[in-house]
């Protein structure tokens, strides 16, 4: 009276569908994962050629260097990846061009602050720990803060790193810093620590005190700039 | 992450798809049996039918709908109309006897006790081998009755025939959405007809072989669904129904989303207490597939529709309370980024996604042709799954807690 074949049929059919729906998510995650080496490859580049440029600066003017030695894409790279983590899983793949991707913000962090300094870009940098490892609302939230702070303030460069990232340069950072996990979310700020979340009035107040503090000394990168003139 | 309520997702996910792909895979065996008759038809016998119209304050539409029983395609000595006003408080009954000098039709008048009682009195009240009710709100197609009498005088076996049911007149949005839901129910019922396992015996025009109601009993009040009910309990006693996908009934559909609330959940809340009722014959290899696919796909996706419907609140909910969040912290809330095709989420639940949305065009379309021959693609067809994807749960959702609750909802 049943026809049990039909049944199993229909659900070999069924599980074909399931399997082609996971092979077109495959294929499409692995072109997403390309397109991130792609950028992560050519923000590579761009800091190795704004090392080089930097090493040159002698033979520079500050007026060439300081346009072009931001990697514009970095940001968008930041929230390409989060989304990755977030939709794609926390496959390998993803794990390790995280690990790339802090590893160029440090770069980039270390560039852009010398930079400033040689050249009197008017600048401020922030350096941004969090943790996925378990559930943090606190960092939710300062990461939200942060995200606002950046539209308000175009020379504000924050570089957020995951703690749990398996990196000596990121392990590093920490020792530096000396940040604690039990502390997160934790805000570097002019070699200032806070730990904690902290609102956006706080930062933004430090933030503008930094820009304060850097136009008062102008002598010494008005030297500079001098020099390399 | 693999966590339960994932787990049952993509469970009721799988059984969703399972569900559609039965019906698909049962069409393309029968696909050749369907056949759509477009022009008059001729039996070799006509046998006496009884049709009764049970009435409850049906004033605006009682009329058309006996005149159209009045013009049937069908000997007119052979059809006996029977029109019972169950204690109506409007003008209902004065219609009523406007026709009661015509030679076939019987008027009767009562109290108030429920659309079955009405049906019994004329079940009562009739002496053919054939009886079929027809609901004071719908109107026959003149070639109705002809074609579902040859669906009988084929199969000796038929117990009952369903009809095509359609929307009368679309006006608002609410009723186009159920013109295309109407046409997907066509070639659903057409479905289950093959498998042999059809649930429900509509009001409007389905016809039963007098022995059915002799041999099995007269119309039960069934949770205000005793055309629900009489289909299980012709299930049970393994008696044939068929459904005649060209014998048109035009019904009046809810006007507005309040109204169709309110019909729907008694649908639902009858589909729920009467397989209560019958829970014996679910997943019992005896009763074929009527309980091993209709009654568990049915209830598949009552549990589905909640269960989506209530993953989606949460969502949406964390969304809204993240833009709270936001508000709060930084005073505004931050424009989505820019559009970049990267962040469009190709997960497997879209495309599984995506082929359901498929299916259910094709259940309309199919629906459209095998009903009147024509397949046109309409906007409808579209929005139906969308609105139907929202609506739905309400009433499903309600339904389950009324029942809960043991809280019968209203006739209207």
């Amino acid at each position: 009276m049943i026809d049990w074949k039909k049944y199993l049929i229909v659900f070999f059919i069924t599980v074909g569908l399931f399997m082609t729906a996971g092979y077109l998510n495959n294929y499409f995650s692995n072109k997403k994962i390309d397109q991130l080496k792609l950028i992560q490859d050519k923000i590579s580049i761009d800091i190795l050629s704004s090392e080089t440029q930097f090493s040159l600066l002698s033979e520079l003017s500050c007026k060439n260097i300081s346009d072009s030695v931001y990697s514009p894409e970095l940001g968008e790279l930041g929230n390409k990846l989060e989304w990755s983590q977030d939709n794609l899983g926390a496959t390998e793949e993803v794990f390790y061009l995280r690990k790339y991707y802090s590893l160029l913000q440090i770069k980039d962090y270390l560039l852009a602050k010398k930079i400033s300094e040689r050249c009197g870009v008017k600048s401020a940098f922030i350096l941004y720990f969090y943790t996925t490892a378990e559930h943090c609302s606190e960092c939710q939230k300062e990461s939200l803060v942060l995200t606002s702070l950046r539209a308000k303030y175009p020379e504000l460069r924050v570089y957020s790193f995951d703690y749990s990232t398996d990196l000596s340069a990121v392990k590093s950072l920490l020792q530096i810093y000396k940040v604690k996990d039990t502390e997160l979310p934790a805000v570097v700020l002019d070699d200032e620590l806070l730990t904690g979340f902290s609102s956006f009035d706080e930062l933004d107040l430090k933030i503008q005190k930094s820009f304060k503090l850097q136009e008062k000394k102008p002598a010494k990168n008005g030297a500079a700039k001098k020099i390399l003139d | 992450m693999v966590s339960i309520p994932n787990i049952i997702f993509y469970v009721l996910v799988f059984l969703s798809v399972y569900v559609q792909v039965f019906f698909l895979v049962t069409f393309l065996e029968n696909r050749k049996k369907i056949i759509t008759r477009n022009g008059k038809i001729k039996l070799a016998k006509y046998p006496s039918v009884t049709i009764t119209v049970p009435c409850w304050n049906e004033e605006d539409t009682l009329e058309k709908t006996v005149l159209s029983l009045l013009n049937l395609n069908y000997p007119k000595d052979k059809i006996k109309i029977i029109i019972v006003d169950d204690g109506s408080t409007d003008n209902t009954w004065k219609i009523i006897n406007s026709f009661a000098s015509y030679p076939n039709i019987r008027v009767f008048r009562k109290e108030n006790e429920g659309k079955y009682t009405a049906l019994n009195l004329g079940l009562h009240n009739s002496d053919t081998d054939f009886f079929g009710c027809l609901d004071a709100d719908s109107l026959v197609h003149p070639e109705s009755l002809v074609r579902i009498m040859s669906y009988f005088e084929k199969d000796p076996n038929s117990m009952a025939v369903t009809p095509a049911l359609l929307v009368y007149d679309p006006q608002s949005v609410i009723q186009k959405v159920q013109k295309a839901e109407y046409n997907m129910g066509i070639y659903l019922k057409k479905m289950l007809g093959f498998l042999g396992a059809i649930h429900v015996t509509p009001g409007p025009l389905t016809i039963f072989r007098r022995k059915v109601f002799d041999e099995l009993g007269p119309y039960r009040h069934a949770h205000n669904t005793e055309d629900m009910e009489i289909a299980y309990r012709m299930q049970k006693n393994h008696y044939k129904i068929e459904q005649c996908n060209d014998a048109y009934v035009y019904t009046n559909t809810p006007l507005t989303i309040r109204k169709l609330y309110k019909q729907r959940l008694r649908w639902v809340y009858g589909f729920i207490n009467n397989t209560i009722d019958y829970k014996d014959i679910l997943l019992s290899r005896k009763y074929g597939n009527f309980s091993f696919f209709t009654l568990p796909a049915a209830i598949v996706s009552i549990i589905a529709a909640g269960y989506f419907f209530s993953k989606l609140v949460y969502n949406l909910g964390n969304i809204l309370y993240s833009k709270i969040i936001q508000f709060q912290l930084v005073g505004y809330i931050a424009k989505t980024a820019d559009f970049d095709l990267f962040f469009v989420n190709a997960q497997s639940l879209v495309f599984i996604t995506i082929f359901l949305f498929v299916l259910v065009i094709f259940s309309i379309m199919v629906g459209k042709k095998i009903t009147d021959n024509q397949s046109k693609i309409s906007l409808d067809m579209f929005y139906f799954p969308i609105i139907y994807s929202i609506l739905a749960p309400l009433w499903i959702i309600k339904a389950v807690y009324n029942t809960v609750l043991s809280r019968s909802p209203d006739w209207r």
